[in-house]
């Protein structure tokens, strides 16, 4: 591959502007959200048609040049890390929303539009786009796509994959493939399911077809704090066990309450072990009728203050914290490594109890903010990233956080994605023939391995170097550890 | 009808000699989809292969209401599985048609059809979190799990709803099941179906407890659930006749109506919901976006100009392929999970 030559050819079909080469512009795009992964590309191209990201995956593939696809660059696990040998394809360009269809509820957007700007463009049908994760201000709707991106609302209303009824895939040999569509249904194989959360590995998107809701029209957000972690994990199963799905259904413990409530002052009770946040939605009758029994459960579990947010700004207040909740830390740490895992919900304050003591053995604070409701942990491990050896031990420890997450049944990632940070852990999710049945169904889309390779499914090489690989059968992977 | 019975490791065995043997398998649940798959005119060329029956391996294998999900063997009954969420004031959120009463797990997932609540409760594939499978190679291989949120590799279980078993055999899935709503009414109403189309479409667009609609031979349905607040408050908002309707959902939901019994070519054609009506007798669901039409006509390119898609529904699914946004794909995929392409062969050809 000659450098040079592809340059040159990226010239001849895009517009100048389209273009970074040169090493201080390209800076920004060396790293992701997460920012302890860096590598500096050797060339961004960031075309603004559908018709010159053809040109671009054409170009690179008759090259043999490795394809790193990027939307707003917020993902947390290092998916659009840069390839040395490869080229960013930037798609926040690709920005329009082509419409919004209020008779069959959809809208149809380029994959660089910022999600709340899907919202933002219905509001004035009443409608508006479910899923919404933390950097929705940010955060494009190509690379929701790519993650599978869940929020605080998808314990009622889905995640990203359910919530895209249509998508248009540029794949590597150049074909567009048109899945799904403004109905419900689409002929041969669910492809949507599969490209949703495939981390640009199977294709690139170029639109997107997102189903609208009806914006409900009442909503109370109830802040609840309790003296013990596991009362409040408690009462989580015991809302979802009684048949009601909140809207939202968030839980922080004492340390991310302390820094949350230090950097945004919303009046979260500093004492408490531990706060529930349960937002519930729907038409005003229905909503009181929730209120009262989740208010009831609150009581009977054991919570000390109980409040209700009916106004729109209290409501806003009681979130700010949880929203501000990563941000926070970096004022009470130099660093913070944010986990990702999933467990089964009743599993919750066992898995809190082990990290805990994980905490403690490693000597490292942990601060935790998660989606209960979905059983969806997101430990944050302060670190300094300046005293020699603690990234290591942070790392180590969250590692055996995510394995701790698979040993109990859950999962390493519940919406952040593999990307490159949780190659090693896939290895103690998946066995060698499913992580072999992955490459398989990867070499179906793209078998010289253009797009993004290396990320999101670790080689079976290097799961067998470090030493660790299958846990089914009930057998535990890394025997020598001990466990909590 | 089977109970509890693990047939793992005979099925795994079987799939293996298959591979070995380069031989093809069939594989049946309890045969009530069968016509949703088989050609009328059968291929000589394509042998349909030795039957591989997924019937014995029942039982569910975990049930933890409380984490609204259900691990259950893929020749678990519908009807057992449905039995015991009942118990526990819980359902399939996808309403699986039941074909003359029967129909497994197994077979629910691989056809991948869900029933009338489908755009308000998502559909079969919007459940499936996770699955045990043997691919085409006869290797047990587990994707997903019992957690709502999962993007640990690709989404394989999920690819596996409406595969027809062409990448794999299913031997479990865990599926996410919802609460049984506290309150439903259902109303109905006489109309013309221009009328109805533009009912729906306008009570999509508010915040309605709506969970089934059907038109059928001029009356509309409507399905509402939820909160009985909510319920007796969106009767108001619709002002419909209340009706007594839970068998007739029901009966829609497995097939067991008129409509279905007519002479003639059925289509069911998935279409963007606003989408004119034509002249043929139709039949409306899931608020417009699901359509049932009697045509001698071919309508792949009607459905197709439309933005949607049509499937012929009462035989003759040969033409099934040539619908398929990317043959080569497809094909590729297949391979991918199937390399001797002994799965099914005649299902997916």
């Amino acid at each position: 591959m000659s450098r040079a030559l592809v340059t040159e050819l990226l010239r001849a079909n895009l517009p100048a502007r389209s273009l970074i080469t040169d090493p201080k512009a390209l800076k920004p795009y060396e790293t992701d959200g997460l920012t302890a992964i860096r590598e500096l590309p050797w060339l961004v191209a960031l075309p603004e048609t559908v018709q010159q990201v053809e040109a671009v995956v054409r170009i690179c593939r008759s090259h043999g040049v490795p394809i790193v696809a990027r939307g707003a660059g917020t993902g947390l696990s290092g998916g659009a890390r840069p390839h040395k040998d490869g080229i960013v394809l930037g798609l926040s360009k690709l920005n329009k929303i082509l419409e919004v269809d209020v008779d069959n509820c959809v809208a149809r957007v380029q994959p660089g539009v910022r999600n709340q700007a899907i919202s933002d463009a219905s509001a004035k049908h009443g409608l508006y786009y479910a899923p919404d994760p933390s950097s929705q201000i940010a955060c494009s709707i190509g690379g929701n796509v790519a993650e599978n991106s869940g929020g605080v609302h998808c314990l009622k209303y889905g995640l990203t994959v359910h919530n895209v009824v249509g998508l248009e895939v540029l794949t590597v040999d150049g074909n567009f493939l048109e899945l799904g569509g403004k109905g419900l249904d689409s002929p041969g194989y669910d492809l949507l399911a599969l490209l949703s959360g495939s981390e640009g590995m199977l294709g690139i998107v170029t639109e997107v077809t997102v189903r609208l809701l009806p914006k409900p029209p009442e909503k109370r957000v109830i802040l609840a704090a309790f003296h013990e972690v596991k009362a409040a994990a408690d009462v989580v199963g015991n809302i979802i066990g009684h048949g009601l799905i909140p809207a939202g259904l968030e839980m922080m413990d004492r340390l991310a309450i302390e820094a949350a409530e230090d950097y945004v002052h919303a009046g979260y009770p500093r004492e408490a072990a531990a706060i529930l946040l349960c937002e519930l939605d729907g038409i005003e009758a229905e909503v009181e009728s929730n209120v009262t029994f989740v208010l009831r459960l609150l009581e009977d579990g054991g919570a000390y203050d109980v409040r209700v947010a009916v106004e729109p700004e209290e409501q806003a207040l009681f979130w700010l914290g949880r929203k501000a909740a990563f941000p926070a830390m970096g004022r009470i740490s130099p660093d913070y490594y944010c986990m990702d895992g999933t467990i089964p919900r009743t599993r919750l304050s066992e898995v809190l109890e082990s990290i805990e003591q994980l905490s403690r053995h490693y000597g490292l604070r942990v601060a935790n903010v998660f989606h209960a409701g979905d059983g969806n942990l997101h430990p944050l491990i302060l670190y300094d990233a300046n005293q020699p050896g603690q990234l290591e031990r942070t790392e180590e420890m969250g590692g055996k956080i995510l394995e701790l997450c698979v040993a109990v049944g859950g999962s390493v990632t519940g919406e952040h994605g593999v990307g490159v940070e949780k190659l090693d852990q896939m290895c103690s999710q998946f066995s060698a023939a499913e992580l072999d049945q992955f490459h398989r169904l990867k070499e179906a889309f793209d078998p010289e391995l253009l797009l993004n390779p290396g990320k999101a499914i670790p080689s079976l090489s290097r799961c067998s170097e470090i030493g660790g690989m299958h846990i089914h059968g009930g057998k535990l992977p890394f025997p020598h550890i001990e466990r909590f | 009808m089977h109970g509890d019975s693990d047939q793992q490791d005979r099925l795994v065995e079987a799939v293996a000699e298959a591979y070995e043997e380069q031989l093809p398998l069939q594989i049946v649940g309890s045969g009530s989809k069968v016509f949703l798959t088989e050609p009328t005119t059968p291929d000589s060329r394509v042998d349909p292969g030795k039957l591989l029956s997924i019937a014995e391996h029942s039982g569910v294998v975990e049930y933890r209401p409380e984490e609204l999900v259900i691990t259950a063997r893929a020749g678990t009954t519908l009807k057992e599985l449905e039995q015991q969420l009942a118990r526990e004031g819980q359902m399939l959120p996808f309403e699986p048609p039941r074909f003359s009463g029967a129909g497994t797990l197994g077979g629910a997932v691989a056809s991948g059809l869900s029933g009338p609540g489908r755009p308000w409760y998502g559909a079969l594939r919007d459940a499936v979190l996770g699955v045990e499978m043997i691919n085409g190679r006869g290797e047990f291989l587990r994707f997903g799990g019992q957690v709502m949120k999962n993007v640990a590799g690709y989404d394989v279980s999920r690819l596996q709803a409406g595969a027809f078993g062409s990448l794999g055999v299913l031997l479990s899935a865990s599926i996410k099941t919802l609460p049984k709503p506290v309150a439903e009414l259902s109303c109905i109403f006489e109309l013309e179906a221009g009328a109805a189309l533009a009912k729906l479409r306008a009570w999509a667009q508010l915040p309605l407890p709506i969970t089934a609609t059907c038109y059928v031979d001029n009356q509309l349905r409507v399905r509402l659930s939820g909160a009985e607040s909510a319920v007796l408050w969106a009767v108001d908002q619709i002002e419909g006749d209340v009706i007594n309707a839970e068998a007739f959902w029901s009966q829609l939901r497995n097939h067991d109506i008129d409509f279905f019994r007519k002479e003639g070519k059925l289509w069911r054609m998935s279409l963007p919901p606003s989408t004119p009506l034509t002249d043929e007798p139709t039949m409306i669901e899931w608020s417009g976006a699901l359509r049932w039409v009697y045509s001698e006509k071919a309508l792949f390119d009607w459905a197709g100009q439309q933005g949607g898609y049509a499937l012929p529904f009462n035989g003759d699914y040969s033409t099934q392929s040539f619908l398929w946004s990317d043959q080569e794909l497809h094909k590729r995929i297949k391979r991918a999970f199937d390399p001797a392409e002994i799965l099914n062969p005649c299902r997916v050809c």
